[in-house]
């Protein structure tokens, strides 16, 4: 009896010692975690938006609306402004159909709905053939900019090889098309939504 | 030879954990990519053997025997978690191409099975030299194979070593224009890769 308890005791013992451990280094290192989490959006935020075109905070002017496009449903989107007036939005969009899972992704478009690029922000696509909508494997991603939901016209919004403006790789077809597919939904999206997106909170 | 030199060699070659032992293969064959993903996690697993060699070791004579798994798989978990964070807190970037395979050092069996066979019987000392031998020692085979797969794979060396060493560290392209041979790079390749470097190891033992 008394040993069952003592054996008990002693588990327990380590394992207020390992929560303990495990809280301490949580309460130290979450704000710098913060602070990581924020500067790599931020990074990659700014790489689409060129920086003297806005002067709000990017990072906290957001607005979330219930869409499929996004991750359950509800898709973020970060607002850049200049005065209070309108400059562009980075949309927040999941793909849902790549071919090996989501590919999550930003798509910055201006005011007036023209793309100002679109960024993959994970993945898991097979290396060396879908993964090159990465763009630390290929500049494929940076052929958006400047396309519209009117340019071109519905039909050009595929690869290649269903007929569109959008090159495919070699050997994958399915993650290129997802992406463009998401694209323009994305764009579609915008359109309808442009009010509702930059009204003022 | 001295019992120093017997942990050395038995970590770095003799007994290694990642082409000897054979523990530890799943995060072996899924990060081995590259060589640099390959150190990272590599030197991860490394900082969990030791401080959980050390620490097993010293409190060998305060846990029962029948707690003792119980006690050791919470050490090691604590312990990783802490690395989890640490890591994210300090080399973001480095988490990110690593961040997934980070709890799986939890999983690898090397980690216990030197707490069980070796810290839970040894001082101190011994126990920390034999957790960073061993973690060498695995470092060396999770560089080696991302080494090779990388080379086959891709045709460079060392991409993305700026995440772990900053600027000054710059990818050697070893093939230029390099057509990528993915089966290299898919884990089958990790497979082949493995078994090529113990058939290697193998007839250097046998000559």
């Amino acid at each position: 009896m008394w040993q069952i308890l003592k054996t008990a005791s002693i588990l327990t013992i380590f394992a207020i010692l390992g929560g303990g451990l495990v809280a301490f280094s949580y309460q130290s290192t979450i704000e710098q975690i913060k602070i990581n989490e924020r500067e790599a959006l931020l990074r990659t935020l700014t790489a689409l938006v060129p920086k003297n075109t806005y002067d709000n905070d990017l990072f906290t002017d957001t607005k979330e609306i219930e869409s499929e496009l996004g991750v359950d449903n509800n898709l973020t989107i970060h607002l850049a402004r200049k005065a209070g007036q309108p400059v562009a939005a980075i949309l927040i969009p999941t793909a849902p159909d790549g071919y090996n899972g989501r590919i999550n992704m930003l798509v910055a478009v201006n005011y007036a709905g023209i793309l100002l690029g679109v960024r993959v922000t994970s993945h898991q696509e097979t290396p060396g053939l879908g993964d090159k909508i990465d763009l630390r494997k290929s500049n494929w991603i940076r052929g958006f900019k400047g396309y519209s939901l009117l340019n071109p016209t519905d039909n050009g919004w595929k690869v290649k090889r269903d007929g569109g403006i959008f090159d495919q790789f070699t050997g994958a077809t399915i993650t290129p098309r997802a992406v463009v597919k998401t694209v323009h939904k994305t764009l579609s999206f915008y359109w309808k939504f442009r009010d509702k997106i930059f009204e003022p909170k | 030879m001295t019992q120093y030199a017997k942990i050395t060699r038995d970590g770095l070659w003799d007994n290694n954990p990642g082409l000897v032992q054979l523990l530890g293969l799943c995060p072996l064959l899924a990060v081995t990519g590259t060589v640099v993903n390959g150190l990272g996690l590599g030197i991860a697993t490394t900082l969990t053997l030791i401080t959980s060699n050390v620490t097993v070791s010293l409190i060998r004579n305060v846990v029962p025997n029948e707690i003792r798994l119980p006690v050791f798989v919470l050490i090691i978990a604590s312990f990783v978690t802490i690395i989890e964070m640490m890591l994210k807190a300090f080399y973001y970037d480095l988490y990110l191409a690593l961040g997934i395979f980070i709890p799986l050092i939890v999983t690898n069996c090397s980690i216990i099975g030197r707490a069980e066979a070796f810290a839970s019987k040894q001082p101190m000392d011994k126990a920390f030299m034999d957790g960073l031998m061993m973690g060498i020692g695995f470092t060396i085979a999770l560089a080696t194979l991302g080494g090779m797969r990388e080379l086959l794979g891709y045709g460079t060396l060392f991409s993305q070593a700026e995440l772990m060493f900053g600027q000054a560290w710059m990818t050697i392209t070893v093939f230029d224009n390099y057509h990528s041979f993915l089966l290299a790079v898919l884990p089958p390749g990790a497979f082949f890769g493995l078994g090529l470097l113990i058939a290697f190891k193998n007839a250097l033992k046998k000559s």
